[in-house]
C-alpha cells in the first residue's frame, strides 16, 4: 500500500483550533443573533473536524461516528435556535442580544 | 399555718410589680393602690404570722430552709435558690415589709394625682420584692441578686419623675456609685468561691474558719472586698457622693428606700458575713473608722445643708455610720437594733418631712418654712418625736439603741471610735434642732413680704408653681392614709426600743471583759453632750439667729461652712479625678477605634458585593466570554 501522503495530524487539529477561535470570536463580537448561531455551528464543525482527524489516526471508525452524532446534534441545535431567534424577534422587534437584556447587575 | 409559706412573703410584691407594670394606663388609681398596697399588706401580715410562729414554736437550730430549685448546675458549681429565714432575717423581713406597708400607704396619699402613679407603685413593689430576696436568701449569689434588683429599682425611682434632666442625673449617679461598691463585692464574692468551692452562706461561714489562720491576707481582702460593696449601698466614705442627690425621688421613695431599708443593706450584709470579719481584725477594723469618720463628716454636712431632705439625707448617712461602728466593735445586735429603730425614726422623719413638703406647695428650703408648728401640728409632733429619737432623748426607740452602740464601743475598749460617737451624737443634735427650730418655730418666712425679699435674691429658683401664693397658708392633709403611717411610726419611734429582737443564735455578743468599767458617768455622758448640742442648736438658731448669719460672712468661717456644705468637697474631687478624666478620654475616642477595625469588615464584604452584582448583567456575550476564559484557566490548569 503506497503510503498516501497523509496530512499530518497536527495540520487537522491546527485547522480545527483556529476554526474553534473563529467561531468563538464570532460568538462574542456578533450582536446579530443569527451570525452567533452561525458561529456556533463553526464550532461545533470545528470540534467534528478533530474527531475525524483523530479517527483518521487512529484507524479508528469511532471518530466518524462522532462526526455523525455531532451533525445530529447541530441539526437540532440549529432548529430550537431558530425557533428561539423567531420568538426572539417577535418580542423585541430585533435581533440584538444586548438589546434582549433586561437584567440589570 | 407552716414555715413552708415563707416564699408567699415575696411572690406577692413580685405579682404586684408584674400586674402593675403589665397593666399600666389600663387601670384606675384606686385599683393600682390597693394593688400596689395590698400586696405588701398581705407580705406584711404573712411577715407577722411567720413571725409568731418562730418565737412561739422556733424550728429545728434557730433557723427555717426552703429549698425552691436549684439555680443552675455548672461544673461542680449548683448555687441553690433557697430562702433562710432565721433571727436575723426575720428582723430585717419585719422591718422591709412593716415600716414598707405603711410607707406605700402613705405614698398612695402623696402620689395621688401624679401620671405615674401606677408606675409608681410598680417600681416600689419591684424594690420590696428584691429586698426580701436580698435578706431571705441563704446563697451569696442570691443575695447578690436582690443587691442589684434594689439598685435598679433605687435607681427607677430616684428618676421617678424623669422630664427633668436633673432627676435623671441623680439617678445615673447613685446607679454607678454603687455600682463601683457592687464590682468590688462582686470580686469579693468570686474570691471566696475560688477558695471555698461555695457559696451558701451558712458553708462559707464554715469553712472559711477551717480553710483560712486568724487574719489570713485573702480572706482579709475578700472581707475587704465585701465592705466595698457594703459601702457602695449603704452610703458610707468613700462611696457616699450619691445619697443626697437621691433625694431627687420622691420623698417616699427616700423614706423607704434611702432610709429604712435599702442603704442598711450593707450593715446587714456585714452581721450576714460576720465570721469573715470575725476572722480579719484589720478589715473588722476598718469597718468601724469608715462608720466613725462618715458619721463625723455627715453630722457637719448635714449643719450646712438648707434643703430639708438633704439635712435628713446627711442624717441618715451619720447614723448608718453609727451602725458600721457597731459592727466595726463586734457589737452586731445593737448595729441590728439601731438599723431597725432607725428605720422607724427616720421613716418617720422622712414621710413628716413630704408632709411639710406638700403643705409648703413642693418648697424644699428650710429657710422659706418657719413656725409651721401652728398651721400644722400633726406632722409637728411627728416630726419632733422623730427628731428626739434620732437624737436619742430618753423614752423614745433611738434612746436605747444608739446608747447600747456608744456604750459597747467603750467597753470593748475602742476609745477613738467612742469619742468620735459621742461627737456625732452632739452634731447630731446640734443639726436636727436645727432643722426643727428652723422649720418650725421662729417667723413665719414663708409670707409675702420676706417671699418678695427672696425673690429679690434668686427670682430664678423661685418657680411659679414651688412655693405658697401670696397670704396662703400651709395647710395640712386631713385623710386617714396620710395619718395612720404616721401614727403608726410615731408609735413605733416612740417604742420600738422596747423590742427584743431574736437575735442570739444568729449573732455574737460583743466580747466584754468588763461590764461596769466606766459607770455611769460613762453611761451618762452622751445625753449630757446631746442636751448640749440642743442648747447650743436653740442658742444659735432660735435666740440668736444673727449669730450664725455672721458666722457664715466670717472671714475664715466663711470658708469653713461652704467646705463643709459640699461635703468636703467629695464631689469636686471625685469630678477631677473620675468624671473629667472619663470624659476627656470619651472625647480622643468618639470615633471608637475598635468600631474603625470592625466595620472594615461589612465593606469588604459590602464592596465584594458590589463587584458580583456587577457581573450579572444579562448580556449574553460577557457569559460567553467568561465562560472562554474560564475553560482555558481549566484547561490550563489540567495542562500545569
Amino acid at each position: 500500500m503506497t503510503e498516501v501522503t497523509a496530512i499530518p495530524m497536527e495540520h487537522g487539529l491546527i485547522l480545527a483550533a483556529v476554526l474553534f477561535a473563529l467561531g468563538f470570536a464570532g460568538v462574542l463580537v456578533r450582536r446579530n443573533i443569527i451570525f452567533m448561531l452561525m458561529s456556533i455551528e463553526v464550532m461545533m464543525n470545528s470540534a467534528a473536524l478533530a474527531f475525524v482527524v483523530a479517527g483518521s489516526r487512529w484507524q479508528q471508525a469511532d471518530g466518524q461516528i462522532m462526526f455523525i452524532l455531532i451533525l445530529t446534534l447541530a441539526a437540532a441545535e440549529a432548529s430550537v435556535g431558530l425557533a428561539l431567534v423567531l420568538q426572539l424577534y417577535r418580542r423585541f422587534q430585533t435581533l440584538d442580544v444586548d438589546a434582549a437584556g433586561e437584567m440589570r447587575g | 399555718m407552716s414555715f413552708n409559706l415563707l416564699f408567699l412573703v415575696f411572690l406577692f410584691p413580685l405579682l404586684g410589680f408584674l400586674t402593675l407594670a403589665f397593666s399600666r394606663g389600663r387601670i384606675s388609681e384606686n385599683a393600682a393602690a390597693v394593688i400596689g398596697v395590698g400586696s405588701i399588706g398581705l407580705s406584711a401580715a404573712l411577715t407577722a404570722l411567720l413571725g409568731f410562729q418562730f418565737l412561739t414554736h422556733p424550728p429545728e437550730g434557730g433557723a427555717y430552709t426552703q429549698l425552691l430549685w436549684t439555680w443552675m448546675n455548672v461544673g461542680g458549681f449548683a448555687p441553690q435558690f433557697s430562702l433562710r429565714l432565721d433571727g436575723l432575717s426575720l428582723v430585717m423581713m419585719s422591718v422591709i415589709t412593716g415600716v414598707g406597708f405603711f410607707i406605700h400607704l402613705f405614698a398612695s396619699w402623696y402620689m395621688r394625682g401624679d401620671e405615674g402613679f401606677a408606675r409608681f407603685f410598680s417600681y416600689m413593689n419591684l424594690f420590696i420584692a428584691s429586698m426580701l430576696f436580698l435578706v431571705l436568701g441563704d446563697n451569696l449569689l442570691f443575695l447578690y441578686f436582690g443587691w442589684e434588683g434594689v439598685g435598679v429599682a433605687s435607681y427607677l425611682l430616684i428618676g421617678f419623675w424623669y422630664k427633668d434632666p436633673a432627676n435623671g442625673l441623680a439617678a445615673r449617679k447613685a446607679f454607678v456609685v454603687t455600682r463601683v461598691g457592687d464590682t468590688f463585692m462582686a470580686i469579693g464574692l468570686f474570691i471566696l468561691f475560688h477558695e471555698l468551692g461555695t457559696l451558701n452562706i451558712q458553708d462559707v461561714m464554715a469553712r472559711a474558719a477551717v480553710v483560712w489562720p486568724q487574719g489570713s491576707t485573702t480572706l482579709t481582702i475578700a472581707a475587704l472586698l465585701l465592705l466595698g460593696g457594703a459601702v457602695g449601698k449603704s452610703a458610707q466614705l468613700p462611696l457616699q457622693t450619691w445619697l443626697p442627690d437621691a433625694m431627687a425621688g420622691p420623698t417616699p421613695v427616700s423614706a423607704l428606700i434611702h432610709a429604712a431599708t435599702m442603704v442598711t443593706a450593707g450593715v446587714y450584709l456585714i452581721a450576714r458575713t460576720h465570721v469573715l470579719f470575725e476572722l480579719s481584725p484589720f478589715a473588722l477594723q476598718c469597718v468601724g473608722v469608715v462608720g466613725a469618720v462618715t458619721l463625723v463628716m455627715a453630722g457637719f454636712t448635714a449643719l450646712m445643708q438648707t434643703d430639708i431632705k438633704k439635712i435628713l439625707a446627711y442624717s441618715t448617712m451619720s447614723q448608718i455610720g453609727y451602725m458600721f461602728l457597731a459592727l466595726g466593735v463586734g457589737a452586731y445586735q445593737p448595729a441590728i437594733f439601731h438599723l431597725m429603730t432607725h428605720a422607724f425614726f427616720k421613716a418617720l422623719l422622712f414621710l413628716s418631712s413630704g408632709s411639710v413638703i406638700l403643705a409648703m406647695h413642693h418648697e424644699q428650703d428650710i429657710f422659706k418654712m418657719g413656725n409651721l408648728r401652728k398651721h400644722i401640728p400633726l406632722v409637728f409632733w411627728c416630726m419632733l418625736i422623730g427628731t428626739m429619737a434620732l437624737t436619742a432623748l430618753p423614752f423614745t426607740s433611738g434612746f436605747f439603741s444608739k446608747d447600747e452602740i456608744l456604750h459597747e464601743a467603750y467597753l470593748t475598749g475602742h476609745t477613738d471610735l467612742w469619742l468620735a460617737g459621742l461627737f456625732g451624737a452632739f452634731l447630731t443634735a446640734v443639726y436636727s434642732f436645727r432643722l426643727i427650730f428652723i422649720t418650725f418655730f421662729g417667723p413665719e418666712r414663708w409670707r409675702k413680704e420676706s417671699h418678695a425679699h427672696h425673690d429679690a435674691h434668686d427670682a430664678h429658683a423661685d418657680e411659679a408653681h414651688h412655693g405658697l401664693a401670696a397670704n396662703e397658708n400651709p395647710h395640712g392633709a386631713k385623710t386617714l392614709d396620710h395619718h395612720i403611717p404616721l401614727l403608726v411610726l410615731l408609735a413605733l419611734a416612740i417604742f420600738g426600743g422596747f423590742i427584743h429582737l431574736p437575735l442570739d443564735g444568729v449573732l455574737p455578743h460583743a466580747v466584754i471583759a468588763d461590764h461596769h468599767k466606766g459607770g455611769a458617768f460613762i453611761e451618762y455622758l452622751p445625753l449630757i453632750v446631746t442636751l448640749m448640742g440642743i442648747a447650743l442648736s436653740w442658742y444659735l438658731f432660735l435666740k440668736n439667729p444673727a449669730l450664725p448669719e455672721r458666722l457664715k460672712n466670717g472671714a475664715v468661717t466663711k470658708y469653713i461652712g461652704k467646705f463643709w456644705q459640699s461635703a468636703f468637697g467629695f464631689d469636686w474631687l471625685y469630678d477631677k479625678l473620675f468624671v473629667q478624666p472619663f470624659l476627656w478620654l470619651v472625647h480622643i475616642n468618639r470615633n471608637d477605634i475598635v468600631d474603625v477595625v470592625i466595620t472594615k469588615i461589612p465593606n469588604a464584604f459590602h464592596s465584594a458585593h458590589g463587584f458580583f452584582a456587577a457581573t450579572q448583567n444579562g448580556r449574553m456575550r460577557n457569559y460567553a466570554f467568561a465562560m472562554g476564559v474560564g475553560a482555558c484557566l481549566v484547561i490550563v490548569v489540567v495542562l500545569l
